[in-house]
C-alpha cells in the first residue's frame, strides 16, 4: 500500500554565500543549521521520504545559488526533491528541473496567474507541480466562503501570498479545488495559525482540503510531537506531513518517528 | 556505458547522477545515430503519452528505439518509458505506442491521482497449484531486492500487459497493478529507481550488470 510520507523542509537563506539552512525562522535571532546539500544528505540517510528546499529570500538574483544547491544535492541524494520560493515562469521551473529537482512548489505566482499552473502542468507533467497554500483561519462570517466547525466556532480559511505578508481574500478550499482542476499534482498546505507553535497541525483545515480534492495533500505547520503526525494522518487525512526546525533541533529523530507511526498501524516506509 | 535517450520528456539529471554515483559512464543520446550505437539503453520519461509519441516522431527516433529493444540491446524503460513499450494508452486514445508488447495503459480509478509516494513491489510465482510469495525478485532486474521493498511512484496511469508472463512485480494502489516487467533483454519499471533510495540504486546496478 502507498505509505504516508515524512517530508523534511530546508528553509534556505540564499544571501549567505552558497546558501545556508535556517532554523527557527519564527524566532527573531536567525540560527544557521548547516549547508543545504549536507543536511539533505543527512536526512536522506536517516530515512526522510522527500526533501523540500524553500528559498526564504525568494529573490531573482539568488536563483543561481539555488540551482547550485540542487545540483550538489542531487549527486548524492536519491529521493524526490521539491523546490519552492520565487518560481514565476516556465523558464525558472525548467532550470530547477534541469538541475535535478523533481517538483516545484509555487504559491504567489499561481494565485496571481492561474494559467501558469496549467502551463507548468502541461509542460512538466502534473506530478511535478505542487501548489503551496498558506491558509489562515477567519471566524468572521463572510458570504460564499466554505466553513468548517472548530473548537472556537465556525471558520473559513483565507489564502495568503508573499510568504504570509499579504492576504488575498481567497477561500483556501475553493483555491485548492481550482488548483487541482488547473493541473496541480499535490497541495502543500501550511496553516499560518499553527506554523511555529509546535501545538499540532490544523486538523480541521487539512481534513477539509483533503476531502475536497482528489490529489494528495501535504500538511505543514505546527508539528511538535510524534502524536501530531499520527493525528494529521488519521484525523487530518493528510497524505504526507512536513516539518523543519523540529528535525533540525533534533527534537524528534526521523527513524524514531517512523517507528512510532508504524507501531500505531500507519503505513510508513522503514 | 549507459546511454539515456533524451527526447524532451522530463529531466534526465537524476538518472545520470544515479548511474554516475554507481561508477558508470553515462551518455545522453538525442538522435538515431547515437541511439544506434548504444550498448545499453535507458528510456525514461514523465508527462503525456501522446506528447511523447509526437516527440519521438519529430526527432525521428520512434523506430530506432523500438528496433534496438527488439534486436537484443539491454533496454530499461522507466515510468512513461515503460508505458510507451505498449500499444496504446487511455491518456492519448488516438496514438500508437512502440507496440513491443501487447496490452494498454490504463488510468487509476477511485483513488487519488496521481499516485505520489512510496509503495511496495511484490513478487509472486504462479504455478498450476500455488500462488507463492517469493522472498526476492525472480527477474534479473530485481535480483537481490526483497519482496515488499519500497520504491517511489509518481503516475496516474499503469500498464496492463496482455501477456501476464512478462510481469516481474506488482504493486497495490486501489488494485494490484503491474509495476515492473521483464522479457529477455527488455526491462521496465513504473516507479523511479533514481528516486527510490538504496533499493532503486540496487535495481540500476542490476541493469548495469546485465
Amino acid at each position: 500500500m502507498l505509505t504516508k510520507r515524512i517530508i523534511v523542509c530546508l528553509d534556505c537563506d540564499l544571501n549567505q554565500p552558497g546558501g545556508r539552512v535556517v532554523k527557527g525562522i519564527k524566532f527573531k535571532k536567525i540560527k544557521y543549521a548547516g549547508l543545504p546539500w549536507e543536511m539533505a544528505e543527512r536526512y536522506y540517510k536517516e530515512g526522510a521520504d522527500e526533501i523540500v528546499f524553500l528559498d526564504i529570500t525568494a529573490s531573482a538574483e539568488r536563483r543561481a545559488t539555488m540551482i547550485e544547491i540542487i545540483t550538489k544535492t542531487c549527486r548524492k541524494v536519491f529521493i524526490p526533491i521539491t523546490v519552492g520560493g520565487g518560481v514565476k515562469n516556465i523558464k525558472d521551473a525548467e532550470k530547477l528541473f534541469r538541475a535535478g529537482a523533481d517538483k516545484i512548489s509555487i504559491n504567489t505566482a499561481a494565485i496571481q496567474n492561474p494559467e501558469l499552473v496549467k502551463e507548468l502542468s502541461r509542460t512538466f507533467g502534473r506530478q511535478a507541480i505542487v501548489i503551496a497554500i498558506d491558509a489562515k483561519r477567519r471566524y468572521e462570517k463572510k458570504k460564499g466562503k466554505i466553513t468548517v466547525e472548530t473548537a472556537k466556532g465556525r471558520c473559513w480559511f483565507e489564502c495568503s501570498i508573499y510568504g504570509g505578508r499579504k492576504f488575498t481574500g481567497f477561500d483556501a478550499v475553493c483555491w485548492a479545488r481550482k488548483a487541482a482542476e488547473l493541473g496541480a499534482g499535490e497541495i502543500l498546505l501550511t496553516s499560518m495559525d499553527k506554523d511555529g507553535t509546535k501545538k499540532g497541525f490544523d486538523l480541521e483545515l487539512t481534513r477539509k482540503i483533503s476531502e475536497s480534492i482528489s490529489i494528495p495533500v501535504i500538511a505543514s505547520g505546527g508539528a511538535g510531537r510524534k502524536e501530531d503526525f499520527l493525528e494529521v494522518f488519521s484525523q487530518g487525512k493528510a497524505d504526507a506531513a512536513l516539518a523543519a526546525s523540529l528535525f533540525h533541533f533534533r527534537m524528534i529523530e526521523i527513524p524514531e518517528l517512523k517507528r512510532y507511526l508504524k507501531e500505531r498501524k500507519v503505513n510508513i516506509r522503514i | 556505458m549507459i546511454t539515456i535517450i533524451d527526447y524532451g520528456m522530463g529531466n534526465l539529471k537524476s538518472l545520470e547522477n544515479a548511474f554516475q554515483f554507481l561508477g558508470e559512464e553515462v551518455k545522453i543520446a538525442k538522435d538515431s545515430e547515437e541511439i544506434g550505437k548504444a550498448e545499453k539503453l535507458v528510456f525514461p520519461g514523465v508527462g503525456n503519452f501522446g506528447k511523447a509519441v509526437e516527440n519521438l516522431k519529430k526527432k525521428k527516433i520512434f523506430s530506432i528505439v523500438g528496433n534496438k529493444a527488439q534486436k537484443g540491446t539491454p533496454f530499461l524503460g522507466i515510468c512513461l518509458g515503460l508505458q510507451l513499450l505498449f500499444e496504446k494508452s487511455e491518456e492519448a486514445p488516438g496514438e500508437k505506442g512502440l507496440s513491443i508488447f501487447k496490452g494498454k495503459i490504463l488510468e487509476f480509478k477511485k483513488v487519488k491521482i496521481p499516485q505520489i509516494g512510496w509503495n511496495q513491489i511484490n513478487f509472486r510465482k504462479k504455478t498450476p497449484k500455488y500462488n507463492l510469495r517469493l522472498t526476492t525478485g525472480r527477474a534479473k532486474i530485481l535480483n537481490g531486492i526483497k519482496n515488499g521493498s519500497f520504491v517511489y511512484f509518481m503516475h496516474s496511469f499503469y500498464p496492463s500487459p496482455a501477456d501476464k508472463e512478462i510481469i516481474a512485480a506488482k504493486t497495490n494502489y486501489g488494485k494490484n497493478f503491474c509495476s515492473a516487467i521483464e522479457s529477455n533483454n527488455i526491462f521496465g519499471v513504473q516507479f523511479h529507481p533514481e528516486k527510490s533510495g538504496k533499493t532503486g540504486l540496487k535495481i540500476l546496478k542490476n541493469f548495469i550488470n546485465i
